[in-house]
């Protein structure tokens, strides 16, 4: 190893309510995590300062763990001795409403599209697309940014040596609706220009007096490739600069991290992508939060990230029931209930966010919620996550019956190898079983899928600390990440086995034979319309699968497949309700269905006793 | 002793209300301070720049946009009529002249040589802040706006819709367990604010819309009725710009619920007072919960007002409302807040309060009750 080997590692999450901190130890199994605190942030009046907030939740730390880390309103670090101090600080902040863009792009399904995915890709929420294409007359789309008030504005457009006139059209745009940032009236708004070289004086021309322009390398130079490494770095940097700088008490935290505080979807989209590069899988993330849910995912080596702005368990729990439907809600609910009381209620908790389920019934219309905003979240997803549009493919005779091409979404459930859960519904759902249900539900993994949830949501503690350039000590936290993320931060829940296709109830789907390491090999028959759940630790196990005639468990239809395939706090659920999945429509039978499923998954305790059909 | 945090709603006999009455943009403060204000007096003043059309000459005139300056015959900074000329080819041998003619009233903002284009602004659109609540002006913010301040009774509610509004306090209900229905609302009510016990239905809304009744403070409403009103299914509770006569102000949340009787109670006693509300609300960062403001008169203090009461959390002793099912909307009375964490019945591990509500003791998770502040 290069570098100093770090002993200890303090991280904080400044969330929009509450701040997070912990706290990595060198241990003799490696790095893992000491203890965690928490208090309210303190972004907002009366106390108008991030960091007492910070402190609140590190005095926590202290008091858990018995290292004396700060010496009044100050952080001791680098560590003193064994018992003051810590090594590295860093933090990662998405309080105040974190970072919020508008980005612009000539053509919408082109660069408008490379513009929004490098935005999201640094962790910002994308407030709207602005395109020459986009339907929109000027003086709507001068009225909407005016509206709109983003922190920093990303300008693409055009490959190198391409048209100029359009995209200088869209800095004209921006230059007559002259927009102020959300926070800090005296500063100039920043505007990145990542398109056309060729164009590049123009829009100095245009936009360097209002606004404070910086100009960096094209996002998309020619067609076939998307360049988003230089616009992401950029937008981190000016988010430190310009956003963070203006946030209450901020200049003063960045005084005291080790390395840049990054956006927290940023730190745990880059988390992610380290370890689908690291590993060599296919990853999906999602974090569902009170207001929104984001979705990160790496296929073919691609990262993508989506924010589902208003799909939400608390803030926005009433757009879930809006754009989902009540139906669509109720259809995973397993008793009967008022429809005018559940709604009245559903809108009583958008209007007192914090509250938690006290009751059985309160507990399943929460998860019920829950499935309906990771499955919307997770549509929006797959439609964003696709191949480079506007790509001219070379077709071959063989490709003449293939469809695929340009704009195809990159999500291949079968090829997912992991997915992972993180927020308050998954996390801390009271029995992990749900949590592994709300997945599978959710997101209808297909053939082998291991399932795990984040314990307590570091994710973005451990990306900042992922993240950190400095070539002293970045490597040693490094691995410190990756360590911790494995060991204390993931929770691994099992796999599921779905087998692709259908066939009558009561046939088999799926005959599976596991040597498992303490009862032996075992032989399960898994019939269509059933849930079977195995207990099995997260360790290796040899499997061989074989699916019914037409049915597909990854190998293709009917073929057997010997692998290993991994258990874990759950263990191994194989789901035999067919691919593609659907209710029953019929009321009586959807609960029948449900019941014998949450009875099988040993999802809830006893959901006979709330009534119903 | 032991202690949590809660969110609390504030009823507040009698308080020291400040309300920042700020522009959008710098403009003129048209109040001095110290001055005396009523509800409608105008205390600041600005112009918000016109509205940005977008015209492109280049391709108006078939010509190349390099070529557009040539041919304008008004220059940034000019003003324009409706219909004036803007800019001219110079034809063929001084014929076949093709023109481009100003679309409104404008200033020309700017010409551009690589698209052709010319931007122009509209007239600018002005601004007015009124006072809002009759009161004195504490702090005057130059160029920005006021400060007022009144010795008042101020109440928050839950949720509400529709922004700021006022008029004569009418309490309609007897008892605030009682339904605020259709019938009870009359033509005698318009530009009055109406208060009501549990309940308002979606028709008698509708009624108060109808009768222009400033508007009306109730313990519950349908949440699903809220679409017939808004025209638009609330997926956050993001309001106040909703452009409706009558403003609406929920104390207790959606379905019905009877009234807190402190509030109830406080407002019965003014009935009759000229009373300020807004029903704007915001559940996000920076919370913002729709209010009941009712200035004093000197004679009406008891002196015991208060600026700002800092949130001590409850404790034993503390009155709490319950603000999630099953016990939602009840009130009662902290006994002990253990440390260790609690089972419920959903198998949920959290953090409780043991409350007494009519003799019986309960265990409700601390995140499920509301501080009910009052003074």
């Amino acid at each position: 190893m290069t570098g100093k080997q770090l002993k200890t590692i303090l991280a904080t999450d400044c969330g929009s309510t509450t701040t997070k901190a912990i706290l990595i130890e060198l241990t003799d199994q490696g790095y893992r995590l000491k203890t965690r605190g928490e208090a309210p942030t303190t972004v907002e009046a009366p106390f108008e300062d991030v960091t007492k907030g910070v402190l609140n939740a590190i005095m926590e730390v202290e008091e858990l763990s018995g290292l004396k880390i700060l010496d009044g309103d100050q952080i001791i670090h680098p560590m003193k001795d064994e018992n003051t101090g810590v090594d590295v600080y860093v933090s990662t902040s998405s309080a105040g409403g974190g970072l919020q863009m508008m980005v612009a792009g000539v053509v919408k399904a082109m660069t408008g599209e490379s513009a929004e995915r490098a935005a999201l890709g640094a962790g910002s929420i994308v407030m709207d697309v602005l395109a020459s294409n986009d339907g929109r007359l000027p003086h709507q789309k001068i009225e909407r940014i005016r509206q709109l008030r983003p922190d920093m504005i990303l300008l693409s457009g055009g490959i190198n040596g391409g048209t100029v006139s359009h995209v200088v059209e869209l800095a004209e745009v921006l230059a007559a609706a002259n927009p102020k940032p959300r926070l800090g009236q005296n500063y100039k708004l920043p505007v990145i220009f990542a398109g056309n070289n060729k164009a590049q004086k123009n829009i100095e021309d245009t936009l360097g007096e209002i606004t404070d322009l910086d100009i960096i390398e094209n996002i998309r130079p020619v067609l076939e490739v998307e360049n988003l490494g230089p616009a992401r770095d950029k937008i981190h940097d000016l988010f430190m600069e310009h956003v963070m700088a203006q946030a209450p008490g901020y200049k003063k935290l960045m005084s005291w991290t080790d390395a840049p505080i990054m956006p927290t979807p940023g730190a745990v989209g880059f988390l992610i992508e380290m370890v689908a590069k690291k590993e060599n899988i296919s990853v999906v993330g999602v974090d569902i939060g009170g207001a929104t849910t984001d979705i990160f995912s790496v296929f073919e080596g691609q990262f993508n990230r989506t924010v589902s702005a208003n799909l939400g368990m608390s803030y926005s729990v009433c757009n879930v029931l809006a754009e989902a439907t009540l139906e669509n809600v109720l259809r995973w609910v397993p008793i009967d209930i008022d429809e005018g009381e559940l709604t009245n209620r559903i809108g009583n908790k958008m209007i007192r966010p914090t509250t938690v389920p006290q009751s059985l019934e309160e507990l399943i219309i929460e998860q019920a919620i829950a499935r309906e905003a990771l499955r919307l979240s997770f549509i929006q997803h797959k439609s964003f996550a696709v191949k480079l549009k506007g790509v001219q493919q070379e077709r071959t005779i063989s490709d003449a019956f293939d469809q695929s091409g340009s704009g195809e979404t990159l999500v291949n459930m079968m090829e997912l190898d992991l997915l992972v859960g993180s927020g308050g519904v998954l996390s801390h759902a009271p029995r992990r079983e749900q949590a592994m249900r709300m997945l599978i539900d959710a997101f209808v993994p297909e053939g082998i899928t291991q399932l795990a949830v984040d314990s307590i949501f570091m994710m973005p503690q451990l990306g900042v600390m992922a993240n950190i350039e400095n070539s002293d000590i970045g490597e040693s936290a490094r691995n410190a990440a990756v360590e911790v993320f494995e060991n204390d931060c993931l929770i691994r829940l099992g796999t599921c086995l779905a087998p692709i296709g259908r066939t009558k109830p009561g046939q088999t789907l799926l005959t599976a034979e596991f040597d498992l390491p303490d009862t032996g090999k075992k032989v399960v028959e898994l019939k269509y319309g059933e849930i079977i759940v195995i207990p099995a630790p997260y360790t290796g196990i040899k499997a061989k699968l074989t699916p019914g005639k037409n049915l597909d468990i990854g190998k293709g239809k009917g073929e057997v497949l010997d692998t290993e395939v991994f258990g874990g706090t759950v263990g191994l659920i194989l789901d035999g309700r067919g691919r593609p999945f659907e209710l029953s429509h019929e009321k009586s039978q959807r609960i029948e269905n449900l019941r014998k499923w949450s009875d099988s998954t040993n999802e809830y305790p006893n959901t006979k006793a709330l009534g119903g059909a | 002793m032991a202690h949590a945090y809660t969110p609390g709603l504030k009823v507040l006999h009698e308080s020291k209300v400040k309300k920042d009455r700020i522009l959008p943009l710098k403009g003129d403060v048209l109040v001095e301070k110290d001055a005396t204000v009523t509800p409608d007096d105008i205390v600041a003043r600005t112009h918000l720049p016109g509205n940005v059309q977008m015209l492109n000459v280049a391709n108006s005139l078939n010509i190349d946009p390099t070529d557009v300056k040539d041919v304008m015959l008004k220059q940034p900074g000019d003003a324009l009529k409706k219909g004036d000329m803007m800019a001219e080819t110079k034809g063929l041998f001084g014929l076949f002249k093709s023109n481009v003619v100003a679309p409104l009233d404008c200033t020309l903002e700017s010409i551009s040589p690589v698209t052709g284009q010319v931007v122009l602004r509209d007239a600018p659109i002005p601004v007015e802040i009124d006072a809002y609540m009759r009161g004195t002006v504490s702090e005057v913010l130059p160029e920005e706006g006021v400060i007022i301040e009144a010795d008042a009774v101020f109440i928050q509610g839950i949720f509400g819709i529709g922004g700021e509004s006022r008029g004569e306090l009418v309490v309609l209900t007897d008892t605030r367990e009682d339904e605020l229905t259709a019938d009870m609302i009359q033509a005698e009510h318009a530009g009055k604010v109406l208060v009501g016990g549990s309940f308002l239905s979606l028709a008698a809304y509708k009624k108060a819309l109808a009768m222009k009744v400033a508007g009306v403070v109730v313990g519950g409403f349908n949440y699903f009725d809220l679409e017939e009103i808004l025209g638009y299914t609330l997926g956050v509770a993001i309001t106040g710009s909703e452009n409706l006569v009558t403003s609406l102000v929920l104390t207790e949340g959606y379905g019905k619920i009877r009234m807190g009787s402190r509030t109830f109670d406080l407002l019965k006693r003014h009935e009759g007072k000229f009373t300020s509300i807004n029903g704007a609300t915001q559940i996000r960062a920076g919370v913002i919960r729709p209010e009941i403001v009712i200035p004093l008169k000197p004679e009406d203090l008891k002196g015991d007002a208060q600026v700002a009461k800092v949130n001590e959390g409850i404790q034993a002793g503390s009155l709490v409302r319950v603000i999630r099912a099953p016990y939602f909307g009840r009130i009662g009375t902290v006994i002990s807040l253990p440390a260790p964490l609690h089972k419920m019945e959903s198998e949920t591990m959290v953090r409780v309060a043991e409350i007494k509500i009519d003799d019986e003791v309960m265990t409700i998770p601390r995140a499920n009750l509301e501080m009910v502040e009052t003074d």
